[in-house]
């Protein structure tokens, strides 16, 4: 357990210190009291036995997986999977490193529990077209039928803007009947409506800085948006565990990376001190640019990233911070202002604040805010801006409206940030109780519940669809091999019976592997200083090095 | 006495805790996720290195606790008797 307290500066009377706007526009008070408390995060190590199973579970299934494999090539077995051709029978094989046989003989046999498509608004509730696969998951046909109401624990609507309502989307048919749906250009020709505009004020008031523009899907600006700020001869200081799409703008950008383990501050300051002491690799001049890349929340750990240690760094070593808020914006903050407003910061200490608006503010698409010339430049030399087609503005008017509802400008008080807040405390402090082993900050509403077997991940989400609630399973490669999970997403707009119905599934003590599986006690060993680390060393670099 | 309708409920519990225990021996060696058939070949191939490993066990132990019986006996007066001895 890492428990650090983060220094929180003295409110001034009446004005919020972070952004200078008076308290009523931002529709409740910034309470100091309320983020004065401890960072608590949990990584708790599960006890070895379940390292031993976990490595029992992917021998038994590597050595199927050969014998399966054996008997496709000498024709026992139909060959459903894609091979290389007779012809090409001599070439170096396409087919054979250790991801392909993964997806052919692992991922297969329960990959019925991803890519189910639903039928419904992603609500707290939602319907699932029925499937079922006659020949083992190679195939699946429809039977025509709806699963009705499945409890959602997977869709990331951390405010439950995800609605139907017709009240609530009034004035997103006022709009879709004005403008329709389609922009047909991009930004840079005849793509930029008077919504953009609207929709840019009002997320740089939201987040209290000069200047924002958005994009209309939330990967593309990631991956578009870095190449353009950084390229060759700058450095880029990524966190171990960033997201797909950063890691993508990274490479692309030209830019030589360096990773420092998750949320490590050491390991970061020794990067920064390394970078300025060396400079680049052969020359030794001086980095043009070093710009650190981290997220709010971490979606498959739940971790929020100490944002106060690393503005002091940035600071101290003259770097540039990019903050990636897709899953913070909207769900952590006392008024849903991310994790800048959590740790009580003001948003000049971070230099490119990012965030999607397909989490919190049930749209699509992006932003990129912070300073009017960093905005600027990027209006006019993003490859999103020059070649993507822009956000449609029936969607630009519902983060409109959500927005303002999250400002109060619209009459309506705190109350969503609020509920997912008691939500996601309920939810975690139940399963904690449970005994269960959950990743990740108290305050995170990404809730991973570690699940470590390949063979419980298929069973978990079997069975838990079976009792009506649908949840997202993790497993290599999202995640470290031996660390597969089940991530459920608290939403605002979850009851409490909803998680009291997850919370007390049957399922959960029957198959997870917590310290107290199945009400028994199990204390963990302490490989650090323990005798048998001798003699489980191998399991120990297995389960802790991958 | 343990009335009837007790009894059975104890062994209503130890088939379910039974049933339990192999459930979580499925789900750990993954043969949830295998086909039939496949169930069938590792369950044959586990059942058969546990037969094999009683049988050890067995012929192990016997000669074993032959051998410290007759120590013991020794102790008390009998010579020993080996029965691997050579019949000269």
């Amino acid at each position: 357990m890492i428990i650090s307290i983060c220094e929180i500066r003295p409110e001034r009377e009446g004005w919020d210190h972070n952004f200078s706007v008076p308290l009523f526009q931002k529709n409740g008070v910034s309470n100091g009291t309320l983020n004065k408390k401890a960072f608590i995060e949990h990584f708790e190590q599960a006890p070895m036995y379940v390292a031993v199973f976990t490595f029992v579970g992917f021998a038994v299934g590597t050595i199927f997986g050969y014998l399966r494999d054996f008997m496709r090539a000498w024709g026992l077995e139909k060959r459903n999977i894609a091979a290389e051709r007779e012809q090409q029978k001599d070439f170096v094989p396409l087919y054979q490193d250790f991801e392909n046989f993964y997806t052919r003989n692992l991922y297969l046999r329960i990959r019925d529990n991803w890519n189910r498509p639903i039928c419904s608004v992603p609500g707290p509730q939602f319907d699932l077209m029925e499937r079922v696969t006659d020949d083992y998951n190679w195939t699946f046909r429809f039977t025509g039928r709806t699963i009705k109401n499945v409890i959602n624990m997977g869709s990331y609507n951390y405010l439950g803007f995800a609605e139907t309502d017709v009240n609530a989307l009034k004035t997103v048919t006022i709009e879709l009947e004005k403008y329709g749906t389609g922009v047909c250009s991009t930004r840079q020709e005849m793509g930029t409506l008077d919504k953009h505009v609207e929709l840019e004020k009002l997320v740089a008031k939201f987040l209290g800085v000069e200047d924002a523009m958005v994009f209309g899907m939330g990967f593309a600006t990631n991956s578009m948006n870095i190449p353009a700020l950084v390229g060759k001869g700058c450095l880029i200081l990524s966190d171990e565990l960033n997201h797909t799409s950063l890691v993508l703008g990274a490479r692309l950008s030209g830019a030589t990376i360096r990773i420092f383990k998750h949320n490590n501050m050491q390991s970061l300051e020794k990067l920064l001190r390394d970078a300025i002491v060396y400079g680049q690799p052969r020359t030794h001049r001086a980095w043009r640019k070093i710009i650190i890349l981290v997220e709010g929340i971490y979606s498959m750990e739940g971790s929020i990233v100490r944002l106060p240690e690393i503005v002091s760094l940035k600071n101290k070593y003259k770097a540039y911070l990019y903050l990636d808020e897709a899953h913070s914006i909207g769900a952590v903050g006392a008024t849903g202002r991310g994790v800048v407003e959590y740790f009580g910061m003001s948003p000049d200490d971070v230099d490119v604040l990012m965030g999607t608006f397909t989490k919190s503010f049930g749209a699509a698409g992006g932003y990129i805010a912070g300073k009017k010339g960093l905005v600027d430049f990027l209006r006019t030399h993003s490859h999103s801006a020059v070649y993507a087609t822009s956000m449609c503005p029936p969607v630009a008017e519902q983060i409109i409206r959500a927005m303002k509802c999250l400002m109060g400008l619209d009459g309506t008080t705190q109350g969503k940030v609020r509920q997912l807040e008691k939500n996601t405390r309920y939810f975690r402090r139940k399963l904690h109780e449970m005994g269960f082993i959950i990743y990740g900050n108290d305050d995170s509403p990404v809730v991973p519940l570690l699940l470590y077997m390949p063979g419980k991940i298929g069973a978990f989400a079997r069975r838990m669809l079976e009792r009506n609630i649908g949840v997202v399973v993790v497993g290599f490669p999202a995640t470290p091999i031996t660390e597969s999970r089940a991530r459920f997403c608290v939403s605002a707009a979850h009851t409490r019976e909803m998680l009291d119905t997850v919370s007390t599934a049957d399922i959960l003590p029957k198959l997870t592997s917590g310290a107290k599986e199945a009400g028994r006690n199990c204390a963990p060993l302490n490989l650090n200083n323990s005798f048998l680390h001798l003699f489980l060393w191998p399991f120990h670099l297995i389960f802790k090095g991958i | 006495m343990i009335p009837l309708w007790a009894a059975g409920m104890d062994v209503k519990r130890a088939w379910r805790s039974l049933y339990w225990l192999f459930c979580q021996f499925e789900l750990i060696t993954c043969s949830y996720l295998m086909e039939p058939w496949e169930k069938v070949l590792f369950y044959s191939f586990n059942l058969a290195v546990l037969g094999l490993l009683f049988y050890t066990a067995y012929a192990c132990l016997a000669a074993q606790l032959g051998s410290a019986f007759q120590l013991l006996g020794s102790f008390l007066g009998s010579p020993r008797h080996n029965a691997l001895a050579v019949v000269k």
